[in-house]
């Protein structure tokens, strides 16, 4: 009997604690659903319970946010930025990382863990003085002065992990297409690209995931609402004066969030293997 | 065979040919594009921002005057700045120990099988997998000074009397506490995607092995998994010291660093100074103060990389 | 030092009996061997005689103890695992005291053990070193000293020389064997390599597909198999099986033989027209088929390099013979028949 009741409470303590990690976790989204489709009256209400509708649900915030907001404005901004990243990248990145497996001896991971290491270098610190450079380059306030920026750090972080993957793949396949009668580079396109299009997927997603997110460069360089990528646009003009639009900050918030979650989700495996790579031989 | 390579043409050819289409040539012209990004939009960059630290560069007046350490000096003397540091390291280290501590819990929570532990895990990703600015708007409707649902729930409990509803973003101490609780909510999903990561790329055989030789649950995390997983959660957490030490967008769109300057971060309050006051040279000077510690990092992460062979 | 009784062990996942009611005694001090195919399920029913796996029903006893419930630990088992589990994080004298250091040994006795199993192997200069440092051989004698340490009951041996060069488990098998009868610890060794089973085996416990087929003395497994299985596991090559009155014949390549070669005994004399030939320095093997004998596999015959081949070529007819007493009889289902002339002896 005792093994049984220690069974059971052992049980129930593990499904509490996954319950309660689980709605620490997620909570503030749950929050974020749900007041996108309260009523004003209702969320602005001292006396009613929070934690559900109280009066019935609303499209009202989204209809505002689609019609009298520059949201789909920043969407598409966000999204223009992203593909326009995501190519850049796999240009620079894919010649660089197989140029880097390819080379003989360790200098090609060495030199691969330097431009790895120059993704560690914050925005942070950069912001300041590549605000300067956007100037002279006559693209403040402008969402292109993104898309040059942006590949500083999906660049570093994508070589190194095409690098890691193309390392992987056994040199004897291209050496054929060579022996067949392909030039280098004929021979990496037909031969060792066709095999890489999980890892092109893996830095397609995180590349774009990462441009997406990005906040501290777009506050910088950017004033203008219809330059604004979305996470920009919804921190700073959904605000009006010192009053927050709630309803439409967090149904903005939700959408935007969404497909990024998603994507994460699934190159989350790969980004595991990815670190992990190196240490499991 | 040789009658191919009969006439000197074809052959001349050929070999100007097999000069340009060697690895050696092209390796380094793949490379390059990458390597000049980096140095142009990095590299360069960097450099400036120590020239603007020793000069006296602001908007309003843009001159290269050299002045030495001088705003190093000042900056250092500021009590905002000392504050600011401070708040810096507090929020890092603590974001890490609790990020870690529930990061390795979580994982091992989501080690064993049960029904809906793929949602549980989809979940549980979230705060990491969502941007930053957008996750931190939640939290900013959370700790509302009017509206908060924290407030709500504590009212409702009988914690909290409704006349003292604590701000938690318009007082010192909250506000410290509220930055804090959103880096590691950020943070700890990081963690668990590690350890998970890291359990499972311990054998089974030495697993097993330890179970032989008598090692219980603890000391076969303890002594067996966690030693040998080592150089994977210090990738980890170096990786997450840089992420919260070098934040920006959580104070920023939280407290804005305030009230009063009390929840600076290195990097909001260079923001402040150099974009929002137009001081770049003090701006610089305090972003610049991330530099060695960022040195630091990159060599401890240079050392966990070699040492992952095991 | 004990013996292992095993009844009717059976282990499910979910549909698949991977461990099919398997019965088996192991002697006190004895050198079992489990042998078969791969995914046959002998690793599991190790694994569950280890306590790492909990039996779906039947029962497991040491000494005459159920251990069904009982931790490994307490089992006193040792195991040694196919890639050795050693600890990479630890030296190799760490290695083999953590068993002793999880059962509180004092640390002076701790020493002087790892002492005494590290020279019993030969590694006492390897104790600082790690596992990463080491060659395969090495760690395996590691992995050995590690399981010696604490005087088991039972040594585990999971196929520990597949991952041996071939020329090194020659003579790792010959060493394992001396060492197991130096120290005359109770042995159940799962291997899919019939020459280490014959090799090292004092009997042989043959399974496939979660269920014993045979256990004996290797000449008993080899001379006189159960079944079809037993019988064209063992042996390279393997035993010739051609379809004969509703059942099947079976005769050894060894045995299959020109007829002039074995003049003066009860002979079935079987024509063989031999399609290619293979000559391997101390033999040769000779591949074709038989008159008027359908079989699933070519039929072969295994000479000494030192018989003269004249008369004999390719593409040709010839007589050639098995002796009477060397033939094996199966039913339709596999199982031996074995005559009353046969049991009788």
């Amino acid at each position: 009997m005792p093994r049984l009741a220690g069974k059971v409470v052992g049980q129930s303590s593990f499904y509490a604690a996954v319950v309660t990690m689980v709605v620490f976790a997620a909570f503030p989204f749950y929050w974020m659903l749900i007041t996108t489709f309260k009523t004003d009256g209702d969320l602005y209400n001292l006396k009613s319970i929070p934690y559900w509708f109280n009066a019935p649900p609303t499209l009202e915030h989204l209809k505002y946010l689609f019609d009298d907001t520059l949201f789909v404005q920043w969407l598409s901004n966000s999204a223009l930025i992203g593909l326009c990243v995501v190519a850049i990248t796999l240009l620079v990145a894919l010649p660089a990382g197989y140029g880097l497996a390819r080379m003989p001896g360790r200098s090609g991971e060495n030199l691969s863990i330097g431009i790895f290491l120059t993704y560690l270098v914050p925005p942070t610190l950069l912001f300041l003085p590549l605000a300067r450079v956007v100037t002279l380059l006559g693209l403040q306030d402008s969402m292109w002065a993104l898309v040059v920026v942006y590949p500083t750090f999906t660049i570093p972080f994508c070589t190194w992990l095409l690098m890691g993957f193309f390392k992987s793949v056994p040199r004897e396949i291209e050496e054929a297409a060579i022996v067949d009668g392909c030039t280098v580079v004929g021979a990496f396109v037909k031969t060792v690209l066709p095999l890489s299009v999980p890892a092109i997927l893996t830095v397609v997603i995180f590349a774009f995931t990462l441009t997406v997110q990005e906040f501290v460069y777009a506050l910088t360089f950017i004033s203008s609402s219809s330059e604004k990528p979305v996470t920009l646009g919804v921190a700073t003009d959904l605000i009006r004066g010192d009053i927050f639009y709630w309803g439409e900050l967090m149904g903005a918030a939700l959408i935007s969030s969404v497909p990024v979650a998603i994507a994460y989700n699934l190159f989350l495996d790969r980004f595991i293997s990815g670190i992990t790579g190196g240490a499991v031989k | 065979m040789s009658v191919i390579a009969q006439s000197a043409a074809p052959r001349r050819l050929a070999r100007s040919r097999f000069t340009f289409d060697r690895l050696e040539v092209l390796g380094p012209l793949f490379i390059a594009p990458a390597i000049l990004y980096v140095v142009v939009l990095v590299g360069l960059p960097f450099l400036l921002a120590l020239y603007y630290s020793v000069s006296a560069y602001s908007i309003f007046n843009p001159s290269y005057t050299f002045v030495g350490l001088k705003n190093f000096r000042e900056v250092i003397d500021s009590e905002i700045f000392r504050r600011t540091l401070a708040n810096t390291l507090i929020f890092t280290i603590s974001a890490q120990i609790i990020g870690l501590l529930l990061g390795k819990i979580g994982a091992m929570l989501l080690m064993q099988e049960f029904p809906g532990r793929r949602l549980a895990r989809a979940l549980i990703v979230l705060p990491w997998a969502v941007p930053v600015s957008l996750a931190t708007l939640a939290w900013v409707w959370m700790f509302d000074s009017l509206y908060s649902v924290i407030n709500w729930t504590l009212v409702a409990a009988g914690l909290i009397d409704a006349a003292h509803r604590p701000q938690w973003l318009g007082q010192e101490d909250l506000a410290m506490i509220a930055v804090a609780v959103v880096h590691a909510w950020r943070l700890f999903p990081f963690g668990v995607v590690i350890f998970l990561a890291g359990f499972t790329s311990v054998p089974q055989d030495v697993l097993d092995a330890a179970t032989i030789d008598g090692a219980g649950f603890w000391r076969r995390n303890y002594q067996i998994i966690l030693p040998i997983i080592a150089p994977i959660i210090m990738i980890a957490v170096i990786f997450g010291t840089v992420f919260t030490f070098t934040d920006l967008s959580v104070v920023y769109l939280l407290t804005k660093g305030g009230p009063i300057n009390s929840t600076q971060v290195l990097g909001s309050l260079a923001f402040q100074v150099g974009i929002l006051s137009g001081d770049v040279a003090h701006g610089a000077a305090i972003c610049l103060f991330l530099f060695p510690f960022l040195l630091v990092a990159v060599i401890l992460l240079l050392r966990s990389l070699r040492r992952r062979e095991i | 030092m004990a013996a292992v009784v095993a009844k009717d062990i059976r282990k499910d996942f979910g549909e698949v009996a991977a461990v099919d009611g398997v019965s088996l005694s192991v002697h006190d001090g004895e050198f079992l061997v489990l042998l078969g195919p791969s995914g046959c399920g002998k690793t599991t029913f190790l694994r569950i005689v280890a306590g790492l796996e909990r039996q779906t029903s039947g029962d497991v006893l040491i000494n005459d103890e159920i251990v069904n419930d009982i931790t490994p630990r307490a089992r006193g088992v040792a195991m040694v695992f196919q890639s050795y589990g050693l600890y990479p994080h630890l030296t190799v004298a760490n290695n083999i005291a953590f068993p002793l250091r999880t059962q509180g040994t004092p640390r002076p006795e701790i020493k002087r053990k790892v002492d005494w199993a590290a020279g019993l192997l030969g590694i006492d200069r390897l104790l600082h070193r790690r596992p990463r440092q080491l060659s395969g051989g090495e760690r395996q004698r590691v992995a050995l000293a590690r399981a010696l340490v604490r005087n088991p009951t039972v040594f585990l041996l999971d196929e520990p020389l597949s991952n041996l060069d071939a020329k090194l488990r020659a003579s790792a098998r010959s060493e394992l064997k001396q060492f197991q009868q130096k120290v005359g610890t109770t042995t159940i060794y799962v291997t899919h390599d019939q020459v280490e089973a014959m090799g090292m085996g004092d009997r042989i416990a043959v399974v496939d597909h979660g269920k014993l087929r045979q256990v004996g003395t290797p000449s008993e497994i080899y001379d006189h198999p159960a079944d079809d299985f037993v019988a064209s596991f063992l042996g390279t090559p393997p035993m010739n099986l051609v379809e004969h009155d509703d059942g099947l014949l079976g005769f050894r390549p060894e045995h299959f033989l020109p007829r002039e070669m074995l003049d003066g005994a009860v002979l079935s004399e079987l024509p063989f027209r031999i399609d290619r030939m293979e000559y391997l320095g101390s033999e040769r093997i000779l591949y074709g088929a038989l008159d008027g004998f359908q079989a699933k596999r070519e039929v072969t015959a295994k000479l000494p390099a030192h018989v003269s081949l004249s008369g004999i070529r390719t593409g040709e007819w010839h007589k050639f013979a098995v002796r009477e007493a060397e033939l094996r009889y199966f039913d339709r289902d596999g199982r031996r028949i074995v005559s009353a002339k046969e049991q009788a002896r």
